[in-house]
């Protein structure tokens, strides 16, 4: 809500304290102020002009020369091209030289020949919003309803020159949703007791109930329902004053029994509705929840299939407004009104807030319904709006409230300890400042031994026990001046899990290794989340996706890493090498959370090594991913529990050029190249791709690293040629060197590939160095002999290779 | 002629040649020729036999001199080459140092992870465990533990992707306050934790809403920790990121979990305070929200709040990221183009 600085300076003394700053006083001490408005920002040389005389131009079936009042000698000739000018009208004037809306500049000109000193002006033009202009005025020049002095500056006599502090409230902070409320804050701030407009009502109409007949059958919904009628009231434009403020705030003045609803509104934060009496035939409300498709006109003429949860007003049989919410179309104020009947209620906010949300009817009074109502006032505000017909309606009130419900919730005790306030913010308040600060709120309280007993009023339904009082000293205490300090108390060690380090050291890792980390999202499509998976579970969904892109939890990490791909490869970004952590989502039964599994996986596409003066490129190949992830599993310490099989169960991965990782005889991840199909679809480049589950590294048992003195004896190497069926694996042989070269083998390395007709069809052949060392002793010839004629006995028999 | 001035032009043609050799080879041979045992020093030497006896001592003194002055010439010739060859090899061997080296490529860590990374060594460093959570949470957890019940204004704040009526992404890193303060045994010491991790809500994506982003949750509870030493925590962290002359302004806020809870602005890092664009001229940036603990979420977890209370905060690394760095659209940190990622390869701190 905007709060009018001259408006809230009648309820608190401000002190002439500058806008502005009071704004961040407010901010600091209570209430987010989102800023401070100035209606006549940027507008200069605009005054108020009587229109003495008028005649048509005589170049143009649409222009009107006016004689204009402007205070001086000699009154000046404008021209207007408004269908409403006329003479006798006080009107606003745009001088030459002045500025209007928008940093328009208006000059001094001819209009079809004929002179022109200024311009007459719309309010949109003075920067008035298209919504709140009243709709007489909607597409003419504004006409002042009353004589104003001619040549004065414009501003005050439309509220212009007022400036509006834009409260941003949070939701517990809905009492400052009305002037009350805010000039109970903003008092408490400056030590200023509020003070309000007195209600006198003379009532001298027949009593109400005699009027109309008032029922709740839901009274939990409806803790208060209020009723009073206004009769004989003239339906006319509300005066001058009375607009600025509605209008200030955003809200378009409507007719005066419109209007005065609205104002209480804003005053008091009470949503009021007006109903036309004569058109309740039946003269009885009922307030009771809408049958299952109920059908309802509300007065913007939508149609609506009401549901139960909705709380509608009817005449005893059909619904005349939908509570809280939005009149009807069939009730409504209009220009041949007469008489008035006039709600004050309390709704249920939840009840509220289900309609306005499936409606999509989201209005000032339901907002306030929502957010809660200062319980208090209901009947203050019905008082006040029916005085203020009274007065600018010229209209008869009722005598007494017709009540459907009236139940008022208790005033909350809260007894506060000072030794606890000071406990909890860490400072030495007394208590003596503690109940200044309780007077400056206008709460009552009382002296029990050392601790206050505090009556909350209702106007301050967020506050129910202590620590919500703690805030109320704190803040208006000031924040700036709490001291800064650290716990203190017994020490503690901060430090990282075994599941965080193994993250952080992969993570680490592949940094190192070259690959850039990104962050992907984890919602996908279901095609994307059950991706690079064999036999995936169907994903997990979301009730109500945002977007189809974002509507699946992803069971896996490299449908984002392509993803981010396609992303860099639109932007010519070709050689990419990228890694992301994060959680896949594995669905057990539909009603448990899934099992969160923490993943690391990486994404190699376009060049290796980049072309440059010292080398040429050289495309990503499967050795370039396997690589990184021996490298990675090496730093992890499972290398040597680690071997790999083809893999061929993922059918997102070329059968050929993919292997399955296990540890031991858990499944650990893949690595391979996405399947040149899958490629061909997506216009994606040779693509290779790994992913690894953490989790089966974490159960994994790592031996002591327990050291080892380095060798003081002289190693041999000896190498081995062998030509094998090509089906025999690399990994075949080296287990069977491995088994037959004794305890002083100390490891393998194989040095080269080759296939060809050389060494004939379905052949290749293999060569290996074997690398010996005996930590205690110089290894002799002939034991190493021994050695390599074992190692290739067992190759010829076991593998018919063919040594070279 | 006389021995001694054969001797001289010996040693005056000599030098000449030594001067004239232009490698080590020419050098050696005038070294044989000169002074070698067919050499004409050695020649005279010989003659010497039919001098005098009193002639020959200082004819041999004499040869002598002029053999160890030849001998010296030679040596110093030969250093003289081999400088020269050095410097010939030298020159012959430079390199352009200007063009560019042989580079291993080294990752870039993506900036959201950077600015997380560095705000858990800062609080591992005062002490605090780091817990992680589970992003797919319980309605249980998620809201009803934080003093959030169904039909809770508050709930309007967050919207939330639901799963099922009970499932849903996270909203906020607050959950792990419950599920830590459950587990904590407060027997052994206080709890001192922070939760860093992704948090969703249902928003669109555009310039500033993203619906996945990140949260560091932080709660300390103890038997007497204070709100001064929330600000004080605060500021330790506020100056640790945005550099050591902020100052910070508590403002009041709301938060159902907490109570007191504050949004906690520091003075402008881009213009210290006068007002700029960044700030939007207040010459203030919010950059967190806070709070005591409120005795409900306490009570709901088995804390007695009589006894045991605290604070808690929530930071949001992609708005720090964003301040800092000066990133205008949050959309960024998510599509991982490698031009934005690379930017930060500098160890940004
Ligand atoms: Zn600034």
């Amino acid at each position: 809500m905007k709060i009018s600085y001259q408006w809230l300076n009648q309820m608190v003394d401000l002190h002439g304290i500058d806008p502005q700053k009071l704004a961040d006083q407010v901010s600091v001490t209570g209430i987010e102020v989102a800023s401070v408005i100035a209606p006549d920002a940027g507008l200069k040389k605009i005054v108020i002009g009587h229109i003495l005389s008028t005649k048509p131009h005589p170049d143009s079936d649409h222009l009107t020369l006016c004689q204009v009042d402007l205070g001086d000698s000699e009154p000046v000739q404008i021209v207007c091209g408004a269908p409403n000018v006329a003479e006798d009208q006080y009107v606003i004037v745009a001088l030459p030289g002045s500025r209007i809306a928008g940093n328009v500049k208006i000059k001094r000109g001819k209009m079809r020949g004929e002179a022109s000193e200024g311009m007459i002006c719309a309010l949109q033009e003075i920067g008035f919003s298209e919504s709140v202009v009243p709709k007489e005025f909607a597409n003419g020049i504004y006409v002042f309803p009353q004589p104003e002095p001619v040549g004065a500056a414009v501003f005050p006599y439309l509220g212009m020159d007022d400036r509006l502090i834009d409260f941003d409230i949070t939701p517990n902070r809905a009492d400052t949703l009305g002037m009350h409320g805010a000039a109970y804050e903003v008092g408490a701030m400056l030590h200023e007791k509020p003070r309000f407009p007195e209600v006198n009502l003379h009532a001298t109409g027949l009593p109400t109930e005699r009027l109309i007949d008032v029922q709740v059958t839901e009274p939990e919904l409806v803790p208060q329902y209020l009723m009073k009628v206004v009769s004989n009231v003239t339906i006319k434009p509300s005066p001058l004053w009375l607009q600025i403020r509605l209008w200030n705030n955003g809200i378009r003045p409507i007719n005066n029994v419109v209007d005065v609803t609205n104002f209480v509104l804003l005053e008091y934060g009470q949503p009021l509705h007006a109903f036309d009496y004569d058109k309740i035939a039946s003269k009885k409300i009922l307030v009771r929840q809408a049958h299952q498709n109920e059908p309802f006109t509300t007065l913007d003429e939508q149609e609506w299939q009401l549901r139960p949860t909705d709380l509608v007003i009817t005449d005893g049989q059909k619904p005349l407004a939908l509570a809280g919410v939005m009149g009807g179309l069939d009730s409504e104020i209009t220009p041949s009104t007469t008489n008035v009947l006039l709600e004050s209620a309390v709704f249920n906010g939840t009840a509220i807030r289900k309609t306005a949300q499936w409606t999509n009817l989201h209005s000032e009074a339901s907002t306030r319904f929502e957010k809660g109502i200062n319980q208090d006032d209901v009947a203050h505000a019905l008082d006040r709006a029916v005085q203020l017909l009274c007065d600018l309606a010229e209209g008869t009130a009722s005598e007494g409230v017709a009540v459907g419900n009236q139940v008022l919730p208790a005033e909350p005790q809260v007894l506060l300890d000072p030794a606890r306030v000071n406990h909890v913010l860490g400072t030495e308040i007394s208590a003596a400042a503690m109940r200044a600060i309780l007077t400056d709120l206008q709460f009552d309280y009382q002296d029990q031994g050392a601790k206050i007993l505090v009556t909350i009023p209702r106007r301050r339904w967020d506050i129910s026990i202590e620590a919500d009082l703690i805030e109320e000293i704190a803040r208006l205490y000031g924040y700036d001046k709490l001291p800064s300090t650290l716990p203190t108390g017994v020490q503690t060690r901060g430090a990282y899990n075994q599941r965080q380090q193994l993250i952080r050291t992969a993570k680490r890792n592949l940094l190192a290794q070259g690959l850039d980390e990104v962050i992907s999202y984890s919602l996908l499509t279901a095609p994307q989340a059950t991706a690079f998976a064999a036999q995936a579970p169907e994903p997990i969904k979301l009730a109500w996706p945002m977007t189809q892109d974002h509507a699946y939890l992803r069971e896996n990490l490299v449908s984002g890493l392509i993803l981010d791909l396609q992303y860099n490869l639109a932007h010519k970004q070709n050689d990419v090498q990228i890694f992301e952590q994060g959680n896949v989502f594995i669905p057990q039964d539909a009603e448990r959370q899934p099992r969160e599994v923490p993943m690391i996986a990486a994404l190699w596409s376009g060049a290796a090594t980049d072309a440059s003066w010292l080398q040429k490129e050289r495309p990503v190949d499967f050795y370039d991913a396997k690589g990184v992830v021996e490298n990675l599993l090496a730093v992890l310490g499972v290398a040597e529990q680690v071997h790999y099989e083809t893999e061929t169960d993922l059918t997102d991965l070329h059968p050929g050029r993919t292997a399955r990782i296990m540890l031991g005889t858990e499944k650990l991840g893949f690595v391979g190249e996405v399947h040149p199909s899958w490629q061909h679809e997506m216009g994606l480049p040779a693509t290779y791709v790994m992913q690894l589950d953490l989790s089966v590294i974490l159960a994994a048992e790592l031996p002591a690293l327990v050291a080892q003195p380095a060798a003081k004896y002289p190693a041999v190497d000896r190498d081995l040629a062998l030509i094998l069926d090509q089906h025999v694996t690399n990994a075949a042989v080296v287990t069977l060197i491995q088994a037959n070269a004794g305890k002083y083998l100390h490891n393998v390395q194989i040095f080269d590939v080759f296939a060809g007709d050389k060494i004939g069809h379905h052949k290749r052949s293999l060569a290996y160095r074997l690398h010996f060392q005996d930590p205690n002793a110089t290894l002799t010839d002939e034991e190493i002999n021994r050695a390599m004629t074992k190692v290739t006995t067992a190759l010829v028999e076991q593998l018919q290779a063919q040594v070279r | 002629m006389s021995l001694k001035d054969k001797l001289e032009e010996l040693k005056a043609s000599g030098l000449v040649d030594i001067q004239k050799a232009d490698d080590q080879r020419q050098l050696n041979e005038i070294r044989v020729k000169l002074l070698g045992k067919k050499g004409p020093l050695t020649e005279v030497l010989r003659g010497m036999k039919d001098l005098s006896a009193e002639e020959r001592p200082q004819v041999g003194e004499f040869a002598n001199k002029i053999k160890s002055e030849l001998t010296e010439a030679i040596d110093t010739q030969l250093q003289t080459l081999d400088q020269k060859s050095l410097q010939r090899r030298l020159a012959h061997e430079s390199v352009d140092v200007t063009l560019p080296g042989r580079q291993n490529k080294v990752g870039t860590p993506h900036i959201l992870n950077q600015v997380i990374d560095d705000l858990e060594d800062l609080f591992i460093g005062l002490g605090y465990e780091v817990i992680d959570g589970p992003e797919v949470e319980t309605d249980h957890y998620n809201f009803e533990m934080m003093n959030i019940p169904k039909d809770h204004p508050a709930r309007d704040m967050q919207d939330t992707f639901y799963i099922t009526d009970e499932l849903l992404m996270r909203t906020h890193t607050s959950p792990n306050q419950a599920r830590s303060l459950e587990q904590h045994d407060f027997s052994k010491g206080p709890l001192k934790m922070i939760s860093p991790g992704r948090v969703f809500r249902r928003d669109n994506d555009d310039a500033t809403h993203s619906h996945q982003f990140n949260q560091i949750e932080g709660l300390v509870i103890d038997h007497h920790v204070t709100m001064a030493d929330l600000k004080g925590t605060l500021e330790v962290v506020a100056r640790h990121v945005f550099g050591a002359e902020r100052e910070l302004r508590l403002r009041p806020s709301y938060f159902p979990f907490t109570e007191p809870s504050i949004e906690v602005d520091i003075s402008c890092f881009a213009c210290g305070g006068k007002g700029c664009s960044v700030c939007k001229h207040t010459g203030w940036i919010e950059v967190l929200g806070a709070g005591m603990v409120h005795p409900n979420v306490l009570r709901s977890a088995g804390v007695d709040p009589v006894e045991f209370g605290g604070f808690a905060f929530g930071l949001g690394p992609d708005r720090f990221a964003m301040l800092k760095y000066g990133v205008n659209d949050i959309r960024e940190f998510y599509q991982n183009d490698l031009r934005f990622l690379h930017q930060f390869q500098r160890e940004v701190k």
